[in-house]
């Protein structure tokens, strides 16, 4: 066989792999499988929005991740123009150093119903908190609590309960099952979000409306 | 005389391998980022930079009968299995994680295969730059 006639008839192979590859792999189903879906919406999970919804929308987040950060209002946004169709179900997936730490101090801060309160006060001043230059300093949040009126010394106790740590550890757990890898995740009635953007939220959101 | 065409033949052949494996991570790479739409980290970008155009550096060599595509290829060979390696060396905990600049939230630790409990993306990374360095060795005795 000439030159030629091999890299060519590789190159055909490569093409057909590939695209072949492509065809295949999305034309695959990626809902969460029926056996898996427990793991999406937890009983204990912080959520937003009309609890009677027909579509809910689940989103993994880290308090420290800036994307996160991006899509809180977006999300908040499409939830009011649609108020009795959507609720949000807000679950953990603490990935950064120390990031455990401060969904403890948001749940502890629900105790006191501050917990939206003290995830906006977070995000607001994560720039400062969870700078990427170095190793985040969550030391700084305790002096950012307070403007979101909530009682720290409280808030110090009610971090050390062991429902807490359940919590966490069992959203730690359900990141897992789930195979959320990076945030924010989200999953609208049980369809994850295959290409991510804020459009594709929007569009995916609406598919399910 | 045969002599000659014999070397040309299995250096051809080497080349030819080598292209193989540039096109096997080129694709596999971009069927990762632009199919299945695991985000890139900034050392996979460097990888990529490195391998990408050795599958045309490969094709021109075995076209051209040229036994300098050894110089051409050798030094992006050579940049790549230095960020698989350190990249490896950073996924393994041996290098610490506040060295990589990670932009986006994608950490350059972050697991998006695990198959076999042992295989990796930038394992598969070090696995191919490591096997091009040694085809590129062995092409370099052959084409003598």
């Amino acid at each position: 066989m000439n030159k030629q006639l091999l890299i060519a008839l590789s190159l055909l192979f490569f093409a057909v792999l590939y695209f072949g590859g492509r065809l295949m792999y999305q034309s695959s189903n990626h809902d969460v499988s029926s056996d898996k879906q427990s793991a999406l919406v937890r009983p204990h999970a912080f959520m937003l929005g009309n609890p009677d919804a027909k579509t809910t929308i689940v989103e993994f987040f880290d308090p420290a991740c800036e994307t996160c950060k991006s899509f809180y209002p977006f999300v908040k946004n499409i939830l009011k123009q649609h108020p009795d169709q959507l609720k949000l179900v807000l679950r953990y997936a603490p990935f950064h150093t120390d990031s455990y730490y401060v969904v403890a101090m948001i749940e502890a801060a629900r105790l006191q119903n501050k917990y939206l309160e003290a995830l906006e006060v977070i995000y607001q001043y994560q720039d400062k908190w969870a700078s990427h230059t170095g190793a985040p300093n969550i030391g700084l949040i305790w002096s950012f609590l307070p403007e979101a009126g909530i009682d720290v010394e409280k808030l110090k106790n009610d971090m050390k309960k062991p429902e807490i740590d359940a919590i966490i550890k069992k959203d730690i757990a359900d990141t897992k099952t789930l195979g959320v890898k990076a945030t924010p995740e989200f999953f609208v009635n049980a369809k994850p979000l295959v290409k991510f953007g804020k459009k594709e939220l929007q569009a995916l959101i609406d598919s399910e409306l | 005389m045969n002599h000659i065409q014999n070397s040309s033949q299995r250096a051809w052949l080497v080349l030819f391998l080598a292209w193989i494996v540039t096109m096997i991570s080129t694709l596999g790479s971009l069927f990762f980022s632009e199919i299945m739409l695991f985000p890139p980290c900034v050392l996979c970008w460097y990888q990529r930079i490195c391998m990408y155009p050795l599958t045309l550096i490969f094709i021109v060599g075995i076209f051209s009968n040229d036994r300098t595509v050894f110089r051409y290829a050798l030094p992006l060979v050579a940049v790549g299995l230095f960020f698989a390696l350190y990249h490896n060396l950073l996924y393994y905990g041996i290098v610490p994680e506040t060295l990589a600049p990670c932009t986006q939230g994608v950490s350059c630790t972050s697991d998006y295969i695990h198959w076999f409990g042992f295989i990796t993306i930038q394992g598969l990374s070090l696995f191919a730059f490591s096997l091009l360095a040694v085809l590129l060795s062995i092409f370099k005795k052959v084409s003598r």
